[in-house]
């Protein structure tokens, strides 16, 4: 790195760092779902791409609507359109849990199966529905360009509003989980089903409600991911492989370890792109992430259960 | 039938109009599903799976083409008819929908494949049941095939002239490329580096390669700050090219600070990356629809009247318009479906006015067409920066391998 001035440098770090965090935000907000899916519940929901997509879908639609009926709405629909994300897949993850999911709890391969061609059925329906080209919604001005703190450095605005949703959800679920007789229920029923049955717990409402919730929450994701990419029937789909990755990398079944895990993956990730290709810092994240959890099989952050 | 070829004969009237009193026995000599009436084509093109985005756009023209020639009569007086198959973004379906379209249904022409991939795949299929396959995309050239016309760029096309442009207009000295990770930028990045390196004498700063489907960019977008090259040259493709040019703008860093010339982005993609994302760029093409040229005139109004007002047309729409027209333009020369009497037509054969202008089709099977680059507006249209001379076609280019 001859040749260049030493605040061109700091620039370049501190714009780095940012990617980094920025990555890792990302990944929080995607796993965050699925921690919850398959870390609390052991469900291993490969449909899980899929309901960010109906998030992302939301978000067009409402960015659609708002620019025909309400132009002056529109530099405030995106609030908005993150709440109807959450509820319209709150809402399907509640019809897909009891129509499907509640039958195979004891059967986690045929729960792979089932998910999976319902990811297909899913990515089928958007692409008769909403066509099979990409859309974008309509960003509010106020979520595009950059932010400068000082000459030189350029924050992007929507890494900066990604960020701010993540810390805010995670700080939702983590009161949702640990801090309500709601979340008491859940993980009662985590620890031990039968127990917690026989102590009045409604498990199967509990099983429903956790599953939409985590549905619910990849629906936010997919809102928030209509700032950063587009929208197409199988954008979902893009995010799945690394989900999973940061969530049994952290030790399903740990919140903390998903935290833990995705920053871990994101600053790897971002640093090595930085010093070599993309392509080769992606083989690299993974082929570490396979080391360390040859070492270390369950995770990062191991809960421990009695089996 | 031989009594019609008498009365056709008597009367002397042999004009194209007449052929269609060709019998069939003597245009279809390999038993193709020719009938006197009839003549039945193949249209092979994912409409679903995750290519279904790209590939839609060039089945609706491949159709559109097909409607205005029945409707002009026909080809050989002949109606096409259409066996629709999909390859749902899977290599191996599209094979063995090749198969089928060609040893089952005998149709005596297809048109489709997008990716490289499934052109690969159904090769050795077309050149083994002597098939005939009309490829609508740009490609990385390094190819050709008896079997095969490529109506899209060869790499060179594309690549070449955009670059000449760049240095001589932009006065670029250092370059910076990015691509997807796959076989189409790996090819057309070699070439591009060669030109650049043995024929421009500039310098490569950096050559960088992101997995297909990738939407974080933050650290591509950082190097490239810091390294400030004249021109970023891009092949970003597919979803990950929308996160590209969102980040890029939300980095601050705009086309005006930093020029930058792609091969990937047509009308379709900017559809999705929104106009303002990509204001001032230049995009390297032999078709833009903003062009303003007689055929194009007429090739967007009846698009627009058949698929919809709305519809963007990009480059690779465009060509595979022209899979139809050139197949007509042969087998009315030949005077035969026969395929290799077809292909031994083909050469030669020339288009005043399609809708990007003049072509020609080439020996080697490639279209001798213009190059043109165009910058974006907010609209989602291009301006027109510079029009190339005609380019031969040179899919195996001496000294860039």
């Amino acid at each position: 790195m001859d040749g260049y001035s030493a605040s061109e440098l700091a620039n370049i770090f501190a714009m780095q760092a940012f990617a980094g965090v920025s990555l890792f935000s990302v990944f929080v907000l995607m796993a965050l779902g699925l921690a919850i899916i398959f870390g609390q519940m052991g469900v291993i929901n490969m449909a899980h791409g899929e309901f960010l997509t109906i998030g992302a879908y939301s978000t067009v639609m409402m960015s659609i609507l708002a620019e025909k009926y309400m132009p002056s709405f529109l530099p405030y629909y995106f609030i908005f359109a993150i709440v109807v994300a959450f509820i319209v897949a709150f809402g399907i993850g509640y019809l897909v849990e009891f129509l499907m999911i509640r039958h195979l709890y004891r059967r986690p391969l045929d729960t792979l199966l089932a998910t999976w061609g319902l990811s297909l059925i899913m990515q089928q329906i958007f692409r008769s529905a909403f066509g099979a080209r990409e859309v974008s919604a309509t960003l509010p001005e106020w979520l595009m360009g950059s932010w400068q703190p000082i000459e030189g450095v350029d924050i992007p605005i929507n890494g900066l509003f990604v960020l701010a949703l993540t810390a805010f959800l995670s700080l939702a679920v983590f009161i949702f989980l640990f801090r309500s007789r709601w979340g008491l229920k859940v993980r009662a029923t985590t620890q031990n089903r039968l127990m917690a049955g026989a102590v009045g717990i409604s498990t199967p409402m509990v099983d429903r409600i956790t599953f939409a919730l985590g549905c619910g929450i990849a629906g936010v994701a997919g809102a928030a991911f209509t700032t950063i990419a587009s929208t197409g029937p199988t954008s979902g789909s893009l995010y799945i492989v690394d989900t999973f990755l940061v969530v049994v990398f952290g030790g399903a079944g740990s919140l903390l370890g998903t935290f833990a895990s995705a920053f871990s993956i994101a600053q790897a990730q971002s640093v090595m792109e930085f010093f070599m290709s993309g392509s080769m810092a992606k083989v690299l994240t993974l082929l570490t992430v396979i080391i360390i959890l040859m070492i270390r099989p369950e995770g990062l952050f191991s809960v421990k259960v009695r089996k | 039938m031989a009594v019609a070829l008498g009365a056709a004969m008597l009367l002397g009237t042999m004009t194209a109009a007449s052929a269609a009193t060709l019998p069939t026995a003597q245009v279809n000599t390999t038993g193709l599903a020719v009938t006197d009436t009839t003549v039945k084509v193949g249209i092979l093109h994912s409409t679903t799976g995750t290519m279904a985005i790209s590939e839609t756009g060039s089945v609706e023209a491949e159709k559109l083409a097909i409607e205005q020639i029945n409707a002009m009569g026909g080809i050989l007086g002949r109606k096409i008819e259409i066996i629709q198959e999909d390859g749902a973004s899977d290599w191996p379906t599209f094979a063995e929908k090749a198969k089928k379209l060609l040893e089952n249904d005998k149709v005596a022409a297809v048109f489709g494949c997008w990716t490289s991939a499934s052109r690969k795949a159904v090769l050795p299929v077309f050149e083994k049941d002597n098939g005939l396959l009309y490829y609508p995309t740009f490609y990385e050239g390094l190819e050709e095939s008896k079997n095969v016309f490529y109506t899209g760029q060869e790499a060179t096309q594309q690549i070449l002239a955009g670059l000449d442009w760049a240095s001589r207009e932009l006065d670029a000295k250092t370059f910076y490329l990015v691509g997807s990770d796959y076989i189409w930028p790996r090819t057309s990045m070699k070439i591009a580096r060669k030109h650049i390196e043995n024929v421009l004498k500039g310098t490569v700063v950096g050559e960088e390669y992101y997995p297909l489907g990738s939407t974080q960019f933050g650290s591509l977008i950082n190097k490239i700050k810091l390294k400030k090259p004249d021109l970023v040259f891009g092949a970003v493709v597919g979803g990950s090219n929308v996160a590209w040019f969102k980040q890029l703008n939300a980095a601050g860093l705009t086309f005006k600070k930093q020029p930058m010339l792609t091969i990937s982005v047509t009308e379709d993609e900017v559809l999705g990356i929104g106009g303002e994302n990509v204001e001032g760029l230049y995009s390297s093409m032999k078709y833009f629809q903003s062009l303003d040229l007689p055929g194009n005139k007429s090739f967007i109004d009846a698009f627009k009247k058949k698929w919809g007002a709305d519809s963007v047309i990009g480059d690779v729409t465009e060509s595979g318009y022209l899979g139809p027209w050139l197949w007509l333009r042969a087998v009315e020369a030949a005077k035969s479906f026969d395929v290799d009497k077809v292909v031994a037509a083909s050469p030669g054969i020339e288009w005043e006015d399609s809708p990007h202008g003049y072509l020609k089709v080439d020996k080697n099977h490639h279209l001798w067409m213009k190059t043109r680059i165009g910058e974006w507006q907010k609209d989602g249209q291009v301006k027109i920066v510079y029009e190339s001379d005609v380019i031969k076609p040179d899919p195996f280019p001496a000294g860039y391998q």
